[in-house]
């Protein structure tokens, strides 16, 4: 619809060319960090030995085991993805729509499950399975990870639903309620559909974060469990068995071709919220509405809030009593030795590599859905697709990529500092583009024209219309790719790093070692970074809701 | 629109620091190559630690500096090692143990290099003829148990693997899966040297019938089901883990501790003996074939107990903690390598039949 508009404006070709010369930077981009290293590491792995050896292929697809692993990857990944969109879309609900106190709090705190360690939140969450307790029978199950799923990957709704639903024109609701429509009809007929490409878009992300989850899998789901990525990283790191990782990146690449094939197949593809710019859509929750948000913010508060409650606890339950030990700790045991990290460089570094990451992700994602939109049919469905494949493909087969793929200059990249924070965009890049298409697909046409019919170029149409349409989007994209930084430990294990240690590898570091103060010093740094992760996202925030004059 | 492009102002302030950041990178880079020393590369895994000091005195020694490299877990510094053949990564190559040495050796990725500094060494941890790979330090992986925890149970601390076999240890024992750890396996082992090779299936499926749990790895074992730990959270107060492990809970307890809360069954024990190497492809042989040397030397040798707390391979000195309440145990069990190498994972896909189906 709108890009009809565009394409009469200007010659076809020209249009062409254009869109190519948007694309070339997250092509680029995504060849060198991904594409490239990947399929080098494959292709390694079926030539093992100097010999294809397809039979191999038919081996490892046709083992029961295999088809075991993959069935459940693929039923707790459906299922995971389900259960998270059902509970976290009130909190979404509230994010977009209600007006209350401690908001933009909640909406910050729900981000800090994403940045834990998995290995902090694991213990935490068998301390809540503990043995005499009443949770004592999901130790070691399918249920303690499809639940910690749901904990991980809650935010990933709440916030993108919630962007998108504050953009819905509350007056279209309220003109069915006015025509007799109960608030429930309204909401299915009226605001879901509206809503129905942001949520597509999350619930996918959703969906390939479980389908290729490993540490949550591997610790809470106890040794009788395994996903494919889970498999891929056992044959490779302790078989180093690269045929059979090979064999099984690609049942696993298939698998997600095929998810995102059906995604596309729902015609998913036009957001048709009308984005608007100036007035609040927050009201003050009345009636049942205060019933949903308390049970909200309660249910919230029992699933994430108990977890961390217990590690920020932790983290100054001395021997003898509440106290600063374990944080004075940090600056003291250890110290003249060369694994010392004294916490604030570990702080500087996560945020250096946290902003070099999301402004990385913000550039090539919105880029990339710029791109995205001025592209049409089939083309579209493929390029968007492609940009969603990282997300899909086991951390291992990138990581030593790299190893085997970027050390011939030009980019003999191995050891550049530059690898830890694109190997962490090229996670949040799927997430921009998901966040960003939607919300560029329904900038109004109307505004377009109506700019350049008063002799804006184009320039000033994208500057003065889209560009301020999209503040927000692109502030919630960015917020995500900067906690996925934070939080992000699975892809720069496999790198050989530059000595810049993250306040992830300092908790790595102090796991290390038994000893109350290594644990106590782990819990003390994992508050600091949810400390941090809630300020980063408090004041992407609050940047994105400063409010503009309405048109 | 001034103001929306103030929604931009946060990504560019984040150029700008990483900027400067990067400024500050290339100012000490260039403090490095305007001196005329030779740097050499170790790479290793993510336990590696020494004193700041220790390599002080060497560069001042021989004017060569050295860069450490960590790369992941001792398994995945190998497997690095193996895939970067053609270009490697460093020039020493540290932390590779007795489990994963055949896979090294028979990859050819080491020169060889007979350290004069050998003669200090027990000849039982040195598995190479050629001096492909040098020992550095030894870690032995042991039951540990919980003091209190135990003597609350009403049980004595076990003495052998044999009575772990006993109903009243019934839901007292936590492992690691040998097939994604390192402690894991080498308890595994340990059962494979005492009941050999044909044995020890029997001996593990007793022990699975007397309620064991199997942890992932070593910190969700010692820190989320252990009960013994200043810091953990479990209720199972017999854990694999290490001989050093007891002093490693006296050095960090939170406040000085009159005993250790933990113990370590002697005979239990499993040899881990860890290696350096000259990674093959090295420009600089010379250089490297000194920081082995070095690492043989007093100086680093008695660095070693604090900072890895694993032991040291030469008779230097141990630090008071681990006289006190580490073991070093008389006779451990040890697996030679090739036998290691030739049937680990069949050996382990046996385990899992047996305990996890």
């Amino acid at each position: 619809m709108d890009r009809g508009v565009d394409r009469h404006r200007a010659p076809l070709t020209r249009r062409r060319v254009v869109t190519a010369g948007i694309f070339a930077i997250p092509t680029a981009f995504l060849a060198v960090f991904f594409l490239v290293p990947a399929t080098t590491l494959v292709l390694t792995g079926l030539r093992d030995g100097g010999s294809w050896d397809l039979g191999e292929v038919g081996r490892v697809l046709g083992s029961s085991s295999t088809r075991r692993v993959a069935w459940f990857t693929l039923w707790q990944a459906a299922v995971s993805t389900v259960l998270t969109v059902v509970v976290a879309l009130p909190a979404a609900w509230i994010i977009g729509r209600v007006q209350m106190r401690g908001r933009a709090l909640f909406a910050a705190v729900l981000v800090v499950p994403f940045v834990l360690p998995t290995v902090v939140v694991g213990t935490a969450f068998l301390a809540v399975l503990d043995r005499g307790g009443p949770l004592a029978g999901l130790r070691q199950s399918a249920a303690a990870v499809i639940l910690a799923h749901v904990f991980f990957n809650y935010a990933v709704i709440a916030r993108t639903v919630g962007a998108a639903w504050a953009a819905v024109d509350p007056s279209t609701e309220e003109a069915a309620r006015t025509l007799g429509a109960s608030r429930w009809t309204a909401f299915l007929t009226v605001v879901l559909p509206q809503l129905r490409s942001a949520l597509a878009g999350a619930a996918s992300i959703v969906f390939l974060f479980t389908f290729t989850s490993f540490g949550v899998v591997k610790i809470l789901g106890g040794p009788r469990i395994a996903t494919i990525e889970v498999e891929i990283h056992r044959v490779t790191t302790e078989l180093l068995d690269l045929r059979v990782a090979a064999v099984l990146s690609l049942l696993q690449l298939a698998a997600v071709i095929a998810a995102l094939a059906l995604y596309r197949r729902a015609g998913v593809r036009h957001g048709s919220g009308r984005l608007r710019s100036g007035q609040s859509t927050l009201h003050r929750p009345v009636g049942v509405e205060r019933i949903v948000v308390a049970m909200t913010v309660l249910s919230a508060g029992a699933l994430l809030g108990a977890p961390i409650a217990s590690l920020v606890w932790r983290s100054f339950d001395n021997a003898s009593g509440p106290g600063l030990a374990y944080y004075r700790a940090l600056d003291s045991v250890g110290r003249g030795s060369i694994a010392f990290v004294p916490p604030t460089e570990a702080i500087r570094n996560s945020l250096g590599f946290g902003f070099a990451a999301a402004t990385t992700a913000l550039v090539v994602g919105g880029l990339a859905a710029i791109g995205l939109h001025r592209l049409g049919g089939r083309a579209r469905g493929l390029a968007d697709s492609s940009l969603m494949l990282p997300l899909g493909t086991s951390a291992v087969t990138v990581g030593l990529g790299f190893l085997i793929a970027l050390d011939d200059p030009p980019l003999d990249l191995r050891t550049s500092p530059i690898l830890i924070p694109a190997a962490q965009a090229i996670i949040a890049v799927p997430f921009v583009v998901r966040t960003m298409l939607p919300a560029i697909d329904s900038v109004p046409s109307r505004l377009r024209d109506a700019a350049s019919t008063l002799g804006a170029s184009p320039w000033r149409v994208w500057t003065n219309v889209d560009l301020r349409l999209l503040r927000r989007p692109a502030l919630v994209a960015y917020g995500f790719a900067f906690a996925i930084s934070l939080g992000e430990f699975g892809a720069t294990v496999f790198i050989a790093r530059a000595d810049a240690p993250t306040v992830p590898v300092a908790i790595f570091r102090a796991l290390g070692q038994p000893g109350a103060l290594n644990i106590g010093q782990a819990m003390a740094l994992s508050t600091i970074l949810l400390t941090m992760t809630t300020v980063v996202m408090l004041v992407v925030d609050r940047v994105g809701d400063a409010r503009v004059g309405g048109f | 629109m001034n103001r929306s492009i103030r929604a931009f102002a946060v990504p560019l302030a984040g150029l700008l620091v990483i900027a400067a950041c990067g400024d500050d990178d290339a100012a000490t880079g260039d403090d490095g190559s305007s001196n005329e020393d030779v740097t050499i590369t170790l790479v290793t895994h993510d336990s590696f630690n020494v004193s700041e000091s220790v390599f002080e005195a060497f560069t001042a020694d021989t004017g060569v500096n050295v860069e450490v490299r960590p790369a992941g877990d001792a398994g995945a510094v190998v497997n690095q090692a193996i895939l970067t053949k053609d270009d490697p990564q460093g020039d020493v190559l540290f932390g590779i143990d007795n489990t994963f040495l055949s896979r090294a050796l028979d990859e050819d990725l080491f020169l060889a290099h007979e350290s004069p500094a050998l003669d200090r060494v027990d000849d039982e941890v040195e598995l190479d003829d050629e001096h492909r790979v040098t020992p550095i330090d030894t870690g032995d992986v042991c039951l540990n148990y919980d003091k209190a925890g135990l003597a609350a149970a009403g049980l004595e601390p076990p003495s052998t693997l044999d009575e772990l076999l006993d109903p009243t240890y019934a839901g007292t024992l936590v492992i690691e899966n040998p097939a994604t750890s390192s402690p894991g396996l080498a308890f595994l082992l340990a059962t494979v040297a005492e009941y050999g090779e044909d044995g020890w299936q029997g001996y593990w499926e007793s022990l699975a019938a007397n309620d064991i749990e199997v942890a992932a790895g070593w910190e969700e074992a010692y820190y989320g089901s252990f009960s013994g730990s200043g810091g953990s959270t479990g209720d199972r107060p017999v854990v694999v883990s290490y001989a050093s492990s007891p002093p490693a809970e006296v050095i960090f307890a939170e406040e000085p501790l009159a005993d250790a809360p933990t113990g370590v069954v002697a005979d239990s024990c499993y040899r881990q003996i860890e290696f350096a190497g000259i990674l093959s492809g090295t420009e600089h042989e010379t250089e490297a074939q000194q920081l082995i040397d070095f690492m043989l030397s007093d100086t680093f040798q008695s660095d070693i107990p604090l900072n890895m707390f694993v032991y040291p391979v030469t008779d230097v000195d141990l630090p008071d903690e681990f006289v006190q309440y580490g073991v070093e145990a008389d006779d451990p069990y040890l697996v030679d390598a090739d036998t290691v190498a030739r049937n680990r994972d069949e050996w382990i896909e046996e385990w899992t039949d047996i305990v996890l189906r």
